[in-house]
This record gives C-alpha cells, sequence and structure tokens, in this order.
C-alpha cells in the first residue's frame, strides 16, 4: 500500500530532472507510473531494460546525489523515494522468476569480456541483447564483482547480485569463472579467438600503506573482511578496530566490523570531513551504528608482540603541497587488536601491459567510445576510474558496460558493412 | 460566530447539514449517534412495502491513490420493518426535539397506498416527507423511485397524493438520470411539493474485475446497475442545483445533495441556491464526525465574511450562472508563470503542447536550467497549464483585456432565441 501511495505522489514530469540524474537514464516517472497502474512487471522491464543492475543499484545508488536529489519535490515536500519504489518493482521481478529479455538473432561475432562485475556484466547484457556471442573471464568463482564480493550485506544482499548474474547468464553467456587472464589465458589467445575485447577488470586488492608492521596478523584488507563476512567465513576482529580510510568500502568495513562485534571502531582519515570520498548518507550511517571519527590522522607505523598488532601509531597531518604529511612529534599510540586498510584499490596495471595498451599510473586511456589504443579493445567500469573524472558507483559502471555495448555492436555492425 | 440556523421550507434546523436517506439513517441508534455527533437534521432511510436486499451492495472507485472519490450502491430502501423504523423514529424526537426528522418514502403509484404511508408515518411525529423519486437501482424496475422522477406527470401526480393528506412540508427528491432535471423539478412545484432536493444517485458501473471479469460489486456472478454518488458527482449535483436555482418554473427551496463532504463543497451549494445540504458517502467513508469541521469551517467562513447567517449565501452566485451565448466574448485572460516558485516539472508545458496550444516554451537559461514562458500572444487562457501546475499559485491566470468591451454571442448573432 505504502509503496502505491508513493507512486501516486510521483508528479510523472515531462522530460523529468531525476533521469537525467541516473548515469543509466531510467525513464523514472515512467516505471513509478507503471507501479502506480499495478503494471509491475512493465515497471522492472523498464528498470532493467536501462540498467541491468537496477536492482543492486536501487540498494546502493547515493539517491539522494542523483535521481532523489533531483526530484523537483525539494522544499515543500520529500522527493519521491525513486530508490525504494525501484527495489520494489526489481525484488517483484526476481520474485516472479520471470525472464523479460532475449538475446537477439546471432551475428556470428564474438566478444570477451574480462571481469564479471556491474561494468562487464552490463557490457554482456547489452551485447548478448544485440546477438553478439559473449565470453565472460572471471578470476574469481562467481561473477557480480565487488556486487557479490565488496558491498556489505545489510547494502546488498548476495542473492540481489546472484539474480542479477543469472538474468546476464541466462542470454546465452558464456562464463569462464576462476581464469584470470594474463596468468592463465594469454592476451594474444583473447586477440585471436574475439572479435572485440571489453576490459571491465575493475580494480584490485587493498594498497599497503606503505609502513613498518604492515606484515603482523591482524592488519586485514577491507574487501578482503567485507567478502569473509559477506560469505560467513570467519573474521577476527577483536574488540578495538582501526580502519585506515574514509571512502565507502571503509565504512563498510567499518559498519561490519560493528557489527560482527567490535566495541571500538574508530575510522582515521587523513584529510577533514568535507573530503571524504564516502557519500554522507553512507557517513550517517557509520555514525548511527557507532562507528567514530577522527581526522587529519596519518598513520605511522604499527606495532604488535608475538607477531600480532597491538597498537597502530598515529601522527596528526597537515598539508603540504596538497598532500597531508605527519607533523612531527605529535605522534599518539592507540592500541588496538586489528587494522583494517582502505586507502582506495591497486590498477590492474599488468593487465593492461599486457595487451599492450596504453595507460597512465594503471588506468587505460580510453577515447570518446570508451576504445582503448588498441582499437579492437575497450575498456569501461572501475578500470578506467580516475578520481575527479568519473565516479565509481555501480550506477557508473552500469552506465559504462551499456555504453561500451553500444559502441561495440556499433563498432562491429559497421565492419561487417564494410567486409560486406 | 455566525447563526448556522436554517428554516428549511418551514423546517427549522440547528444548522444546515442534515443526513441524506441511506445507510447512515436506516435505524434509530445511528441517527442518535449522528446527532450527538451535531448533525442538524436526518432524512430517514426511506420507508416502504417490504423488500429483501441483496448481499454485496457497494464498490468505491478510488484514483490515484485517494480511496472513494466516487461510491456505487444497490442497496434498496429499507429493509427493517415499519413500525420498528416508526418508534425509533418517535425515541429520536424524543431525544433530540430540536432535530428535524423527514421521513423518506417509497411506494408503488397508487393514491390509496400512499395516503396509507403518509398517514402511518406522520403519526411518528417527523418533520417532513421527501418523496424518493430518484433511487435509480431495483425499485425504479417495480415501477417506484427513479422509474417515477423520469416521467415528469407521474412527478405531479403522486406529489399531489402525498401533499393531500400531508400536515408537514413535503420535499421532492430528484433524479439525475433525465435529460433536464427541470422538467420534474417544475412538475414537483405543479403537484404542491415544499421544496425539492437533489441529486439522487446516478446510474453506474463502478468496474468490471480484471481477474474475474465480473461486474464489481457482484452478486454471485452477476453486477446490475447501481447508484453513484461522492466527491465525483458533485460538479453533476452542483449544476442541477443551480439550473435549478435559476429556473422561473421551479422557485422552491433546494436541499443539495451530491458529493459534499466537507464545509467547502457545502458553501458552493448554498451560493448555487441550496438553503441545506445532505451528506452520505462522506460518513459512509469516515463517520458522523465529520460534521464537526463542516460546522466550524462554516462559522468560520460566515464570520470571516461578516455574514451573520446561512440564508447570507444562498442563490447568491445563481444570478452569475448563466446561458453560454451570455458570456462576455470580449473577456481575456493569459497565463503567467511564476519562475521563483516554478519547479520545473514541466507539466505545464506538456499539456500545453500535446493537448492545448502549444504556447509554454522552455527558455534555456545561459547559465544553466530553463525557465517555462507563456507566448501570451497566442495563449487562450484555457487554464489548463494551471490546472496541471502541482505548486499552488505559480501559475496565475492574469486579465489582459481593458474591461471596456463586452459582447456576447446572443449580442453578435442578433438576439439569439433562449432555449430556455
Amino acid at each position: 500500500m505504502e509503496v502505491v501511495l508513493e507512486a501516486n505522489r510521483c508528479l510523472y514530469c515531462y522530460d523529468a530532472p531525476c533521469i537525467a540524474a541516473c548515469p543509466t537514464g531510467i525513464d523514472i516517472p515512467a516505471f513509478i507510473k507503471k507501479i502506480a497502474t499495478g503494471n509491475v512487471r512493465g515497471s522492472a522491464r523498464t528498470i532493467m531494460e536501462a540498467n541491468p543492475l537496477g536492482a543492486s543499484c536501487a540498494r546502493v545508488c547515493p539517491t539522494d546525489e542523483l535521481c532523489e536529489g533531483a526530484c523537483v519535490y525539494q522544499h515543500d515536500a520529500a522527493p519521491i523515494r525513486i530508490g525504494a519504489l525501484q527495489r520494489h518493482a526489481t525484488d517483484w521481478l526476481a520474485a516472479s522468476g520471470e525472464r523479460l529479455f532475449a538475446p537477439g538473432p546471432a551475428t556470428g561475432k564474438r566478444v570477451a569480456i574480462v571481469g564479471g562485475g556491474p561494468a562487464g556484466l552490463a557490457a554482456a547484457r547489452d551485447l548478448a541483447l544485440c546477438g553478439h556471442a559473449v565470453t565472460i573471464y572471471e578470476r574469481d568463482d562467481e561473477l557480480g564483482g565487488l556486487n557479490t564480493y565488496g558491498i556489505v550485506p545489510f547494502r546488498l544482499p548476495v542473492d540481489v547480485a546472484r539474480w542479477e548474474v543469472r538474468e546476464v547468464v541466462s542470454l546465452g553467456v558464456e562464463v569462464r569463472t576462476g581464469v584470470t587472464v594474463g596468468v592463465d589465458v594469454a592476451p594474444a589467445e583473447l586477440l585471436a579467438t574475439y572479435d572485440r575485447i571489453v576490459l571491465a577488470a575493475g580494480m584490485g586488492s587493498v594498497p599497503q600503506l606503505g609502513i613498518p608492521g604492515e606484515r603482523l596478523r591482524g592488519v586485514e584488507d577491507a574487501l578482503d573482511v567485507i567478502e569473509r563476512a559477506k560469505f560467513g567465513r570467519p573474521v577476527s576482529l577483536g574488540a578495538r578496530v582501526a580502519i585506515v580510510g574514509a571512502g565507502n568500502t571503509a565504512i563498510d568495513a567499518a559498519t561490519v566490523a560493528r557489527r560482527l562485534g567490535s566495541e571500538h571502531v574508530t575510522m582515521w582519515y587523513r584529510r577533514g570531513p568535507g573530503e571524504m570520498t564516502a557519500y554522507g548518507f553512507e557517513v550517517a550511517f557509520a555514525r548511527a551504528e557507532g562507528v567514530a571519527f577522527e581526522f587529519h590522522r596519518v598513520p605511522v607505523r604499527i606495532e604488535g608482540g608475538d607477531g600480532a598488532v597491538e597498537a597502530i601509531v598515529f601522527a596528526r597531518s597537515e598539508l603540504q603541497g596538497g598532500v597531508p604529511v605527519a607533523i612531527p612529534g605529535t605522534e599518539e599510540r592507540i592500541p588496538v587488536t586489528s587494522v583494517i586498510r582502505a586507502i582506495g584499490q591497486m590498477r590492474h596495471r599488468s593487465l593492461f601491459e599486457a595487451f599492450g595498451l596504453a595507460h597512465e599510473r594503471g588506468i587505460p586511456a580510453v577515447d570518446g567510445a570508451l576504445r582503448t589504443s588498441d582499437p579492437r579493445i575497450y575498456a569501461a567500469g572501475d578500470a578506467i576510474f580516475a578520481a575527479g573524472v568519473t565516479d565509481a558507483m555501480v550506477v557508473t559502471a552500469a552506465s559504462q558496460g551499456k555504453a561500451v555495448a553500444a559502441n561495440v555492436d556499433r563498432d562491429l555492425r559497421g565492419a561487417e558493412a564494410t567486409d560486406g | 460566530m455566525a447563526d448556522l440556523a436554517v428554516e428549511f421550507a418551514g423546517i427549522r434546523s440547528p444548522n444546515p447539514f442534515w443526513l441524506a436517506s441511506a445507510p447512515p439513517t436506516n435505524s434509530g441508534y445511528q441517527v442518535m449517534r449522528a446527532f450527538a455527533a451535531g448533525w442538524g437534521g436526518a432524512v430517514w432511510k426511506t420507508l416502504g412495502d417490504p423488500i429483501v436486499n441483496v448481499t454485496s451492495r457497494f464498490a468505491g472507485l478510488d484514483s490515484g491513490g485517494r480511496k472513494l472519490i466516487g461510491l456505487n450502491n444497490i442497496e434498496l430502501i429499507t429493509d427493517r420493518p415499519l413500525d420498528d423504523n416508526l418508534a425509533e423514529i418517535a425515541e429520536c424526537k424524543a431525544a433530540y426535539p430540536d432535530r428535524p426528522i423527514v421521513a423518506s418514502l417509497m411506494m408503488e403509484m397508487d393514491r390509496a397506498r400512499w395516503h396509507e404511508l403518509v398517514r402511518r408515518v406522520a403519526s411518528a411525529g417527523v418533520d417532513g416527507f421527501e418523496l424518493n423519486f430518484g433511487c435509480p437501482h431495483g425499485m425504479s424496475e417495480r415501477g417506484m423511485g427513479s422509474a417515477v422522477g423520469q416521467d415528469p406527470e407521474l412527478v405531479e401526480l403522486c406529489t399531489r397524493w402525498v401533499v393531500e393528506v400531508a400536515d408537514v412540508p413535503v420535499i421532492v427528491k430528484l433524479t439525475p438520470n433525465v435529460t433536464d432535471i427541470r422538467m420534474a423539478a417544475r412538475a414537483a412545484r405543479r403537484g404542491g411539493a415544499h421544496a425539492i432536493s437533489l441529486i439522487n444517485t446516478i446510474n453506474s458501473l463502478i468496474g468490471v474485475d480484471l481477474d474475474t471479469w465480473n461486474p464489481i460489486p457482484h452478486v454471485d456472478g452477476l453486477g446490475a446497475h447501481g447508484g453513484y454518488c461522492g466527491p465525483a458527482v458533485k460538479p453533476i449535483a452542483l449544476n442541477m442545483v443551480a439550473d435549478c436555482a435559476r429556473d422561473p418554473g421551479v422557485r422552491l427551496p433546494i436541499s443539495g445533495i451530491g458529493g459534499i463532504a466537507t464545509w467547502r463543497d457545502a458553501v458552493e451549494f448554498f451560493l448555487m441556491g441550496a438553503g441545506t445540504v445532505q451528506v452520505c458517502t462522506a460518513v459512509m467513508h469516515h463517520g458522523f464526525r465529520v460534521v464537526e469541521d463542516m460546522i466550524d469551517g462554516l462559522g468560520s467562513y460566515l464570520d470571516a465574511r461578516g455574514l451573520a447567517s446561512v440564508g447570507d449565501l444562498v442563490g447568491k452566485s445563481v444570478p452569475r450562472f448563466v446561458d453560454w451565448n451570455d458570456l462576455n466574448l470580449d473577456y481575456r485572460v493569459v497565463a503567467r508563470i511564476d519562475p521563483a516558485t516554478c519547479i520545473r516539472c514541466n507539466k505545464c508545458y506538456i499539456a500545453c503542447e500535446d493537448a492545448a496550444h502549444q504556447c509554454i516554451d522552455r527558455i534555456v537559461r545561459p547559465e544553466g536550467g530553463h525557465d517555462l514562458v507563456v507566448d501570451e500572444e497566442h495563449c487562450v487562457g484555457c487554464n489548463l497549464c494551471a490546472m496541471v501546475c502541482p505548486v499552488d499559485s505559480c501559475i496565475t491566470m492574469t486579465r489582459v483585456d481593458d474591461g471596456a468591451a463586452k459582447t456576447t454571442w446572443r449580442e453578435r448573432s442578433g438576439g439569439l432565441p433562449s432555449v430556455r
């Protein structure tokens, strides 16, 4: 009932600003109207057609910065709860078990997608709809990327990620999991087998802090902690946890630590509150979960005994040339039971080098069509994420996956026309 | 506070809010509760020969998440013994001597039987009779209700029979299921009625069940047309009340009925000539308590306007309700959109573009965003944009002629004959 009430509250704006604010351009008033008329199936189709990750985006999108932030209701009325309505429609579809999409007539063209996360899945879905034969190479055991492994379950349950994966795979997409391109399969082999390649490998693990003591037991990679928690594997963090970093993954690690029972969880950030890359609502959520924040602190060293973490030493920071550096003499020793690194992710530099692609510090150069320096190879998603240029959101990855699929399709059909 | 007491066709009432003859006035228990809640009077559920009702009697029309904008029913007149009703009427009169109870009556077209019914019911001490020439379902198939109301000769005849023996005022309740309600109203006057009440319910089929394909409501799989009432019928009722009020052949007090749910609705009926109003659906939806704000709101409205009584409202807008041919063809309004309060939902734009005269332009601002601007030269002043605008007072219809010229079609065409 609440859903229909909310759907009816939508003004059904013409050329609505919420559509423009959605990176995947979902026709939001249309899908909401369909909920209001009882056409939930059509609503889900509208969403999933525009965004193959529509169910996970309904949960993890920073909607107040996107669609809901653009809603014409801002001052005298609350914005329409677009994310919740999108979740309602996509949940309905998942529960119904219906398959709304079918692969297009076969084109005879083959496309390899390296990486089965959001960008790769979105690209695979749309390429399959276009009739191309798609193979996804995934180094993990399951597809879904960060949706499956890297977002805490109370934000994105693994079942939702798996449902989206199944929808894509059901279109006849071939899947090779547990295969690392560049290790298990040579780039040359892919280039010989496929007409086009899409690199959607995302990013790697969290880099080292570059301070003494990082090898001690109890120093963890945030993504690894989240993955273990999400799949019910043992995570032992102890009572006092220091998170280094203040992005959305850092928040996830902090809240997961709280929910695993750690009493004192503090996020330590080298800059100020205004510079945190975590969304405002995520920070508010973490505070509500009992997570503490310390700002303008840089880690200096980690101390331990018997090979295990006992404390981490932070210094106050000041900006030198725009970079926060430790102020001598301000060191403070914080007793901890574990330290979680959450300072971003490493780049798959070696992958891009193996394909011989031009890149800058591990970020491949792409043109407006997301084509790399090799015209047969495209790239999308976090793999081409560059701070200040794009956003590392699921919805951005989905939008780039769609864009890359459209470009590859145009490219392949153009090539076909030329060949003919 | 203004005096809300009214005298209607000789019937005195502490306020002009009466319960219409309908399910809420089915029993003494209900009418006692209504009077305790503050209702000024009650028209008792129609008395007549014994009938049998079906189960599954009502159905509602919801719109845009709002419940019961319309209600349809196939319930007949009272199914309780006449003696029980009369005893309860007497009890209510004893408990609330200041509240008029009007007995609604229905009988086959037989003078002697009408006389008998009027005499018996009069003995209970009713303050008036209301002749039910309006119910469109069930009883009409047996030659009563709207079957009488649709034939002016029968209306006149039957009214005369009642007036012959009644020693309290006789109100004739009219059916809207006619091409011109004034014909029956004039007939009621010729028959000697002291007042008219309108409208009774409108022939209706509220819907069809999309799953079963049964009519709504259905009785064991079959449906029959019912009588339609509630907020959705108000404009139809108001027009008919106004038509009777301005008709020289009617000139009778009018009790307004049809979709009155608030004091605001009531004021509109008073202004269009009603001396009292009767309410049913609002009570069926919310209970007798709705009368509290009706009384309070009406009193405040009269006070705010410096009016002493309801009578100061009655009929005041009737002279302004004329034939189309008497409207000023030189009057000209155009839409003006306030950019400061506009929320850019573009509802006005698309309404004008697709359904009116393409007179709203979206002007892009150099600094981003856009304004909606009316092409006043071509705007025909249809009001549609202002109607679809969700922001109060954002679009105002502004007069742009100087008021000097005034031409009506009747004048322009050299004196059209009146159709009245």
